[in-house]
């Protein structure tokens, strides 16, 4: 069974449909890409999974529990945590705020602190930003506290929208690095991305969305291979 | 000069309360985004049940004066807390999905229940608080001669105003608070259930306001059903002041205010006093329209 089950998600916005039956499966341990362009639905999928938005047909399974009328904070509590698109870090709180946030729904405080320490040795600058107020950060850093953020939960599955979204080349290296290692630690991983090389090349299945619809799935090195991908997200296609 | 120290203890004293009051609104509106107008009413129902308690139970002659205004402020701060959350539920929550425009309007509405229940229960004529409770005697400090009851009123504001502060700052709660003020979906995203922050800003701000109006009832002396209008928009004027949305800034607000006001009346005309309030209130729009303290432009509602 996997550990995520999405079947026929619809999801509308007032009268406008914007997923017309979305199926996904993420299994336990994968890391697992969502590819397509602007519009194709692929932040409401996250959003949905997330429950801050509510789908209007269609289930969500987490460990083979309905999770798709819960809210949101409790979806959180059953190991589920996003970074959201443009990170949201809150920008007024410092770092260390910001982390206690994260792990708002932890009451065990020798583990939160075991996951703090662990995240400040996966992502050292923010050890060392620790009382700087979150806007003060670079892009890259807020980043890294937009992920450093969701893990202090210790979340079995970690949502990621477009983390790699107005950072220079060598950042989303790093970014994309780290989301290795975390995902060697037992972290299941869905990433949403447009840059679709680099997440190719990071996890182990893929899906293709258009307008709402899932069109493409299967191993990366597969879709990797695959010449409409290869034309439309790769930009290497049969000149 | 003592004029001016006897007017600058004077303009604390109503600053703080002016202070307490902003607190609600400026808490509320981080959070919703929304100016909750029946507040003002809350601090005037505060008012008046400090006097129905203090008159009914006859708290001060059983505790003596100190004790027996504590449990009654304790006991106002209470009730008026359960009215403000009673009040997000009837009159806020339903709308929550609405347009903003939607819950002003609810809010005018709450406002003028209230004031009118208010005014059916009690009636429209002024009502006083019995005289005997506080501390006539004035203490002398440099040469200044000052009231005890001023120098209560403040403390009791500013110990209130520094436990909201760490309430905010140091609490896991409090700090939840400030994350839903900064971007709800992503304090949901965090596991904070905002529904349960917004209940808790409903259950803080009113209490801050009940407790002001107790404390008006108590130093003026008399209480009337439409006392809420002007202390309400003193107070926002005080919020927005420091800055709508933020806590410390409601606190400067509110002082700076009653400050400016109890100078002006004084070496102006005492006539002019809510002209003067005004006019720092059309000041701080022009000139710097985010308040004192404030980072966030003020949206129009």
């Amino acid at each position: 069974m996997a550990l995520l089950e999405v079947a026929g998600l619809h999801v509308k916005y007032g009268n406008i449909e914007v997923l017309h039956g979305v199926d996904l499966r993420v299994n336990e341990g994968e890391i697992v890409t969502i590819l397509g362009a602007n519009g194709a639905g692929k932040s409401t999928t996250l959003l949905t999974l997330s429950g801050l938005v509510k789908p209007s047909g269609g289930s969500i399974a987490f460990g083979g529990r309905p999770i798709d009328k819960l809210p949101a904070h409790v979806i959180v509590k059953l190991g589920i945590a996003q970074v959201p698109e443009g990170r949201r870090i809150f920008n007024t709180l410092t770092v260390q705020e910001n982390m206690n946030l994260g792990a708002f729904v932890s009451k065990d405080y020798e583990q939160v602190k075991k996951t703090q320490d662990w995240i400040y040795a996966l992502l050292p600058v923010l050890s060392e930003r620790r009382q700087q107020l979150g806007g003060t950060l670079s892009g890259g850093e807020q980043q890294m506290l937009a992920i450093g953020r969701a893990l202090m939960s210790r979340p079995k599955i970690l949502l990621l929208d477009e983390p790699s979204l107005g950072l220079a080349p060598l950042l989303v290296k790093t970014i994309f690095q780290t989301l290795r290692e975390i995902n060697t630690t037992g972290v299941t991983i869905v990433l949403v991305e447009q840059n679709a090389r680099a997440a190719l090349k990071l996890a182990h299945r893929a899906y293709v969305m258009e307008l709402g619809n899932i069109v493409l799935e299967g191993p990366s090195p597969e879709l990797m291979a695959n010449s409409e991908v290869q034309a439309a997200y790769l930009g290497t296609g049969s000149q | 000069m003592e004029q001016f120290f006897q007017q600058l203890t004077n303009g604390l004293a109503v600053g703080g309360i002016y202070a307490l009051i902003a607190l609600g609104y400026t808490m509320v509106y981080g959070v919703l985004k929304l100016i909750n107008f029946a507040h003002a009413d809350l601090f005037t129902l505060g008012a008046y049940l400090g006097l129905t308690l203090l008159t009914s139970m006859a708290l001060t002659n059983h505790l003596g004066p100190l004790w027996g205004t504590l449990l009654l402020a304790l006991m106002v701060m209470g009730l008026i807390a359960l009215v403000g959350a009673l009040l997000d539920r009837v009159a806020y929550r339903p709308l929550r999905a609405s347009p903003r425009l939607s819950a002003v309007v609810s809010a005018l509405g709450a406002s003028i229940f209230l004031q009118n229940t208010i005014m059916l229960v009690y009636g429209a004529r002024f009502q006083v608080y019995p005289q005997n409770i506080l501390p006539k005697a004035a203490i002398e400090l440099g040469g200044l001669s000052i009231p005890v009851v001023r120098l209560m009123v403040l403390a009791t504001s500013v110990i209130m105003m520094a436990a909201l502060y760490l309430f905010i700052q140091k609490t896991k709660i409090g700090t939840a608070i400030r994350a839903a003020a900064i971007d709800q979906g992503a304090a949901r995203l965090m596991g904070i259930d905002v529904n349960r922050v917004i209940l808790m800003v409903f259950l803080v701000g009113p209490s801050l306001g009940g407790l002001a109006g107790l404390m008006v009832g108590l130093y003026y002396g008399q209480i009337n059903f439409t006392m809420g209008w002007n202390y309400g928009l003193k107070a926002f004027t005080a919020a927005i002041l420091g800055g709508i949305g933020n806590i410390p800034g409601a606190m400067v607000g509110g002082l700076l205010l009653g400050i400016i006001e109890a100078m002006g009346a004084a070496y102006l005309s005492m006539a002019w006093k809510d002209a003067i309030a005004f006019c720092v209130l059309i000041m701080i729009l022009i000139v710097r329209p985010t308040g004192l303290l404030g980072e966030r432009v003020a949206e129009k509602v």
